[in-house]
C-alpha cells in the first residue's frame, strides 16, 4: 500500500489545476487517469497534440498546455492509464494500470473525474456510426480522424465547436440538425443581461456560428421526430424541420445535447446528491470548497456540476487550498486570502451559464423517449419496459434494475441512468429527488482476477 | 488492406504495424488509439450485442460506454482505452463471454 497526502482521480483541468496547487502547498500528491496523457476531456492529449494541431483545434485546447506544465513538480506522482475502481472508507483508492492492481491510502481524496455526454437515445442510436459529439472531438483531438459524411444532431455550444473544427480541418458535416427551439430563446432572453458578464464566451459563440454559415452548412432548428435510419450501421437520417418532413443520407451521426456531471465514483462513497433543475441533471451535494458529506472527500469540475473547463481549474484550486490547509500546509487564513480571486473568476466563469442552460436546454423526444427506442443500450431495454414497470409499482430506479436488468451491463448505467430515472418520475407523477438514481457499488469498472492477483507487485512499482 | 472507410485520418507520420482483427489484417499507426485507428481502417463493426445479435462500433470513446469491445488474449477490453502494438491479434468478444456485469 502506497500513501500520500492527497490522491486524486482524473486529470483534467480540475485534477490538474489541484495538484499543482497542493504540490505548491507542500503536499505530496498522487494523480490517476485512466487515460495515457493528462489532459482530460478538452485537453485530451494536449501536450502531444498542440504542435500537430493547436491550430485547427483552437487557443481553448491549447490553453490546457500551462496545467499539464503544472505536473512537473516533485511532489506529483501522476499515473496515467490507471483506472480506478473503488474507493474505501473515505481514504483508500484501488486502481488498475497496465494489467496489475494497485492501492493507496490518502489523507484526502479529490474525486475529479468530469462529465460524460448526456444520454440522447432516438431511434436508431445503437447502430454504428452513431457517436456522441464529444467522441468526435476525441477522435479529432487524439487521432486526427474526422467523419467524411457526418450530420450533428442536439444542441449547445459543443455541436458548433465540432462543427467550426471539422470546417476547419476541410470535412464539415453535412449539416446540423439542432432542436432548442425559438421559445426556448425567448425564455433564454432574461438570463442575457447576466450573460453579458461572460461575453467573452458569447462573443466565441457567434464567432462559430458565422464560420459555419460562411462555410455553407445547412442549419435545422426546433428539429423534431428524429430517428437514424440503417440496418447494419447508419445511412440516414430522418426528421422534420421548418413543417417539413426530411432526410438526409449519412455514414456518421453525432449526438449532443449537453453535458451531465459523471457521478459514478462519488455515488459508490453515497455522497449526496440533489436534482439541479436548471442544469437537468443531478448534482453532488457541496460546500463551497467542493466538500462532500464524506469528511475526507472533495469533488471539484464538471462532476460537481457544469461549468467548463476554466471553472473546473479554478474549483480544482479551491478543493486544494482547502486540503492544504485541513492538513495544516498552509494556515487558513492564506487559504482565504488565495481563494479569494480565485472565487470571483468562478462567478465571471458562471455568468453564461444560466442563459446557456435555458437557450439549449435537453432534446425533449430524447428525455422521453417513445416506447420502442432502446434506453439502456448493455441489455437493449426500451423506453416501453420501463414506462410497463411504472405500470406495475417501481417507483426507483433500483427496482426498475431488478425488474428489466437497465443498468446491469458493463456501462453501469452511465448512459441510461438519468433516462430511467425521468422516465419513472413522469411515469409516477414524482419528483427527480423522489425517484433517485441508480444504486452505484464497485467494481466502477470491471476487474479481472488477474490484475487482482497482481496487485502486491504494482503498489511498490507505481511509487518510482 | 485498406476498406473504404467513412473516416479520413490527417497525417501524422507514425509507423504502420500490421494488427488482426477477426482473422483480417490491418495496417495501423503504431501507438495511435486502437478505435480510432480501426474506425479509419474501415471497421464498421467491432462487436455483435449478447442480448440480440446487434452490430455495434465506438459510442463515446471515453471509456465510458463499452460498445467498443474487442477480445484480446481471451481478454474483453475497451478497443477506445487501447493503444495499437505490432502484431495485436484481436477478435469479436464472444457471446456469454462479454466482460463481467456490474451486477450490483
Ligand atoms: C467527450 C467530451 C468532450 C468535451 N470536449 C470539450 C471541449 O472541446 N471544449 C469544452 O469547453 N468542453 C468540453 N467538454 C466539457 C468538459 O466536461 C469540460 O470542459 C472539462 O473537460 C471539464 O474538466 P474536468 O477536469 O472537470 O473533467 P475532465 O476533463 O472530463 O477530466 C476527467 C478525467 O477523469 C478521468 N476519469 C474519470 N473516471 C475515472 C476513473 N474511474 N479512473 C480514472 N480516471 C477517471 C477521465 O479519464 C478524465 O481524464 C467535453 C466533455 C466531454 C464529455
Ligand atoms: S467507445 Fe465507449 S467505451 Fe470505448
Amino acid at each position: 500500500m502506497q500513501i500520500t497526502d492527497l490522491v486524486i482521480i482524473g486529470a483534467g483541468p480540475a485534477g490538474m489545476a489541484a495538484a499543482a496547487t497542493a504540490a505548491n502547498a507542500g503536499l505530496h500528491v498522487i494523480l490517476l487517469d485512466e487515460q495515457r496523457r493528462p489532459g482530460g476531456q478538452i485537453y485530451r492529449d494536449v501536450d502531444r497534440v498542440a504542435p500537430i494541431r493547436g491550430e485547427l483545434l483552437g487557443k481553448d485546447y491549447i490553453d490546457g498546455l500551462p496545467l499539464t506544465a503544472g505536473l512537473d513538480h516533485g511532489n506529483i506522482t501522476h499515473i496515467s492509464g490507471a483506472v480506478v475502481w473503488s474507493i474505501e472508507e473515505g481514504i483508500r483508492v484501488l486502481y488498475t494500470a497496465d494489467g496489475r492492481g494497485g492501492a493507496i491510502e490518502a489523507k484526502r481524496i479529490l474525486i475529479a473525474t468530469g462529465a460524460l455526454e448526456r444520454p440522447m437515445p432516438l431511434p436508431g442510436w445503437t447502430l454504428p456510426g452513431v457517436m456522441t459529439a464529444g467522441a468526435a472531438q476525441i477522435l479529432l483531438k487524439q487521432s486526427g480522424v474526422l467523419s467524411k459524411n457526418a450530420v450533428l444532431v442536439g444542441s449547445g455550444p459543443l455541436l458548433y465547436l465540432i462543427a467550426a473544427q471539422m470546417i476547419r480541418a476541410g470535412t464539415p458535416p453535412l449539416a446540423l440538425v439542432e432542436t432548442q427551439t425559438r421559445a426556448d430563446f425567448l425564455r433564454a432572453l432574461p438570463h442575457l443581461g447576466g450573460a453579458l458578464r461572460g461575453w467573452r464566451y458569447l462573443f466565441k459563440g457567434l464567432t462559430m456560428l458565422s464560420e459555419i454559415r460562411r462555410a455553407g452548412v445547412r442549419r435545422y432548428t426546433s428539429a423534431t421526430n428524429i430517428s437514424i435510419e440503417g440496418e447494419t450501421s447508419a445511412d440516414g437520417i430522418r426528421f422534420i424541420a421548418g413543417g417539413k418532413p426530411r432526410h438526409i443520407p449519412c455514414d456518421t451521426v453525432l449526438l449532443h445535447h449537453g453535458v451531465v456531471p459523471n457521478t459514478q465514483a462519488a455515488r459508490s462513497i453515497d455522497v449526496a446528491h440533489h436534482w439541479d433543475a436548471r442544469q437537468h441533471c443531478f448534482v453532488p451535494n457541496l460546500d463551497d470548497w467542493g466538500g462532500t458529506n464524506v469528511e475526507t472527500v472533495h469533488i471539484a469540475g464538471d462532476g460537481a456540476g457544469i461549468g467548463g473547463a476554466k471553472a473546473a481549474a479554478l474549483a480544482g484550486r479551491l478543493a486544494a487550498l482547502k486540503t492544504a490547509a485541513d492538513l495544516g500546509a498552509i494556515s487558513t487564513i492564506e487559504r482565504d486570502t488565495a481563494a479569494k480571486p480565485i472565487r470571483r473568476r468562478i462567478a465571471r466563469e458562471l455568468a453564461v451559464r444560466p442563459f446557456l442552460d435555458a437557450v439549449f436546454p435537453p432534446a425533449i423526444e430524447a428525455t422521453k423517449p417513445a416506447d420502442a427506442t432502446i434506453i439502456c443500450r448493455c441489455e437493449e431495454i426500451t423506453a416501453g419496459d420501463i414506462r410497463r414497470h411504472a405500470g406495475i409499482g417501481c417507483v426507483g430506479p433500483n427496482q426498475a434494475k431488478a425488474f428489466s436488468r437497465a443498468g446491469m451491463g458493463p456501462c453501469q448505467g452511465r448512459y441510461c441512468g438519468l433516462t430511467v430515472s425521468s422516465l419513472l418520475a413522469e411515469a409516477n407523477s414524482a419528483t427527480m429527488d423522489e425517484t433517485g438514481y441508480y444504486r452505484i457499488r464497485p467494481p466502477l469498472k470491471p476487474v479481472t482476477l488477474g490484475e487482482l492477483a497482481a496487485m502486491g507487485g504494482s503498489v511498490n512499482s507505481a511509487t518510482n | 488492406m485498406k476498406t473504404a472507410s467513412s473516416f479520413l485520418e490527417l497525417e501524422e507520420g507514425r509507423p504502420l504495424v500490421p494488427v488482426w482483427f477477426e482473422g483480417r489484417e490491418l495496417q495501423l499507426p503504431k501507438g495511435s488509439n486502437l478505435a480510432a485507428a480501426m474506425l479509419a481502417a474501415g471497421v464498421g463493426t467491432f462487436r455483435y450485442t449478447p442480448v440480440s445479435g446487434a452490430p455495434r462500433a465506438p459510442f463515446c470513446m471515453m471509456g465510458a460506454c463499452f460498445d467498443c469491445l474487442v477480445e484480446v488474449d481471451g481478454v474483453t477490453r475497451q478497443a477506445c482505452m487501447l493503444e495499437v502494438t505490432d502484431g495485436l491479434r484481436l477478435s469479436m468478444p464472444r457471446k456469454g463471454r462479454d466482460v463481467t456485469d456490474a451486477d450490483n
